[in-house]
């Protein structure tokens, strides 16, 4: 018997398995990423990439917490005319590519889409949770008018489908889910890390030279899988899922949420390169045990369950 | 790895030893450093400096473990600046460490190197070998840890200076190819200046014989998430810092010739 096949259709794109690593994971040079894409990915996601060079922020850049890792690198990236050779290297392995960019202003972010779909990439995604933006848009991710001016601007500069990555740190991602999604938008990822911190005791001062840095991993999943589950009912593009993947059982979760792939990014600090092609098998023996045919029928599967959740919940809340 | 080992704590410094020019030993007493296995690395962070990884160069000595720090810029200079009492963060150990391999094995250290290579001295020595060593540095007043090496391998130690201060004069890698001739060893261990490691390899491989040499790269986060310390499809911080034949091999187009700087563009390797 041939083995399930594990393809999916994100915006357009055809992957064989719908893991991804997360931007800024292992993204900076082609060999790691081909490692990456020869582990089980069906695609691979490359560090954020900006229109000039950066060498992001000074050590140190990670701490490790409980469940999950901090993390405050402030997007190093050789710059994208740079980047083009190594999205070009990918390309001749034979790895597909989404290339995921940043900008300081909206003709920045315009820009670096340019450059970087000439170069080959096969897909993009957009940064909105950059914390290195202008004045003139703010912390981006956490406005729906900027989010929806940046990504009009972007799409008129490429046909390559366009994923906008946001962040969960926002009062309602619904909301800037859905003005990606007038800004054309083909999928939405979903998230970003969380906005934490850590504080020596002994020296007592923060630990990260950034003072605050990004949550990741096994701490924030619940988080983004209610992220997820609320940008699945607020558009109708396509979700891709981000935020503490770890185990199959994990990615089964976030399908059912609504994600239509996913990107795995800290588990491979604790789990290896492995992480990928485990996680493909465990989905894959999930979807043979309990008769489906593949992913397309387990996504979003929950939402069915849920709207009579939300009855029975509206049913036994206190009215005022 | 265990978790708590990856975790930020903070250590008090027991002592500083000058060990020759330029090099220190911060000693430490460190409860997850005492399981370190030789060859792997901290991350040591001075608050508002900087964090670096540095190899463990003794893993407890007498219930103390070690740093030995060369000073090449101002985290090194301020590190070997500091006093008994003060205190530095740490991370780790970190990486893969060396594999004891080989009844005859043969050592080569230039540089700050020997830091790497001491605590495998000293653990195959406990185990009945007596490696042979060739310690290379400029001069004989940059020889580290050489009153530690002939103590514990009398003869089997060979000095080297580019000056000619002491013992062979010219370099370690220089020598190596000559001892290679006369005799005849089952494992190479070696840690140094790249140039210096990549000419190693190149005798190691004239002869079939294998190695295991210890590379630097700009490591950032320490548990292979960033890529940063990438060389080919390897990260120096994780699947590394000990590389093996196999992999150098895979490695060789970047080995000695480039390295990726902090923003991941790609540089010379100058020494």
């Amino acid at each position: 018997m041939s083995k399930l096949s594990l393809a999916v259709e994100v915006a357009g794109l055809r992957l064989r398995s719908p893991l991804m690593n997360a931007a800024g994971v292992l993204g900076m040079s082609p060999p790691i990423l081909k490692r990456v894409y020869d582990s089980g990915a069906g695609a691979v996601v490359t560090k954020s990439i900006g229109p000039v060079p950066r060498t992001g922020h000074s050590n140190p850049t990670l701490v490790r917490v409980s469940c999950g890792a901090l993390n405050a690198m402030g997007l190093p990236n050789p710059g994208a005319e740079y980047f083009v050779d190594e999205v070009r290297a990918l390309k001749e392995m034979g790895v597909p590519v989404v290339a995921s960019f940043f900008g300081g202003s909206v003709e920045e972010f315009a820009e670096v889409a340019s450059t970087l779909s000439e170069a080959g990439a096969d897909a993009l995604e957009l940064n909105a949770s950059c914390p290195n933006v202008q004045e003139e848009l703010g912390m981006l991710a956490s406005d729906a008018g900027n989010v929806e001016k940046v990504t009009a601007a972007v799409r008129e500069e490429t046909r390559l489908p366009l994923f906008v990555k946001l962040s969960p740190n926002v009062t309602d991602i619904k909301e800037i889910a859905a003005a990606a999604e007038r800004g054309g938008a083909d999928a939405i990822t979903a998230v970003n890390t969380l906005k934490g911190m850590a504080i020596d005791i002994d020296f007592r001062r923060p630990i990260l030279t950034n003072v605050t840095g990004g949550l990741s991993g096994p701490a924030v999943k619940p988080v983004a899988l209610r992220c997820v589950w609320e940008v699945a009912e607020a558009v109708e593009v396509p979700v891709i899922g981000c935020g503490g993947v770890t185990t199959w059982e994990d990615a089964v979760e976030y399908l059912l949420a609504g994600a239509s792939a996913l990107e795995i990014g800290t588990a491979v600090m604790t789990h290896g390169f492995e992480v990928y092609g485990r996680v493909n098998e465990g989905i894959r023996r999930y979807l043979e045990e309990n008769g489906f045919s593949g992913i397309k029928e387990v996504v979003g599967l929950a939402h069915q369950i849920g709207e009579e959740q939300d009855s029975r919940a509206d049913r036994y809340s206190i009215r005022v | 790895m265990h978790i708590k080992s990856e975790k930020n704590r903070t250590v008090e410094l027991t002592d500083i030893v000058s060990e020759c020019r330029d090099i220190s030993s911060l000693l430490f007493r460190d409860e997850e450093t005492r399981g370190a296995k030789p060859g792997q690395y901290l991350m040591v962070w001075l608050p508002g400096v900087d964090e670096v990884p540095m190899s463990v160069s003794a893993i407890d000595m007498d219930g103390l473990s070690r740093i030995t720090v060369r000073e090449v810029g101002e985290m090194t200079v301020r590190l070997n600046g500091l006093s008994p009492g003060d205190r530095v963060g740490l991370r780790g150990p970190f990486g893969n460490g060396y594999t004891v391999q080989g009844d005859k094995p043969l050592f080569v250290a230039g540089g700050s190197g020997a830091a790497s290579l001491m605590p495998l001295v000293e653990e195959m020595h406990r185990q009945g070998t007596t490696p042979t060593f060739v310690l290379g540095a400029r001069s004989a007043d940059m020889l580290l840890f050489v009153d530690r090496l002939e103590e514990t391998l009398g003869e089997n130690l060979v000095v080297s200076t580019d000056d000619g201060s002491r013992g062979y004069s010219g370099y370690a890698s220089g020598y190596i190819a000559k001892l290679m001739e006369e005799d005849v060893f089952d494992m190479v261990y070696t840690c140094g200046p790249e140039l210096m490691m990549a000419k190693v390899y190149q005798s190691a491989r004239e002869h079939g014989l294998p190695i295991q040499a210890s590379l630097e790269r700009y490591v950032k986060c320490a548990v292979g998430l960033c890529g940063n310390c990438a060389i080919g499809p390897y990260r120096v911080c994780k699947d590394g810092p000990v590389f093996d034949a196999d992999m150098l091999s895979e490695v060789r187009d970047e080995f000695g010739v480039s390295q990726m700087d902090a923003s991941g563009r790609v540089t010379r390797v100058e020494h």
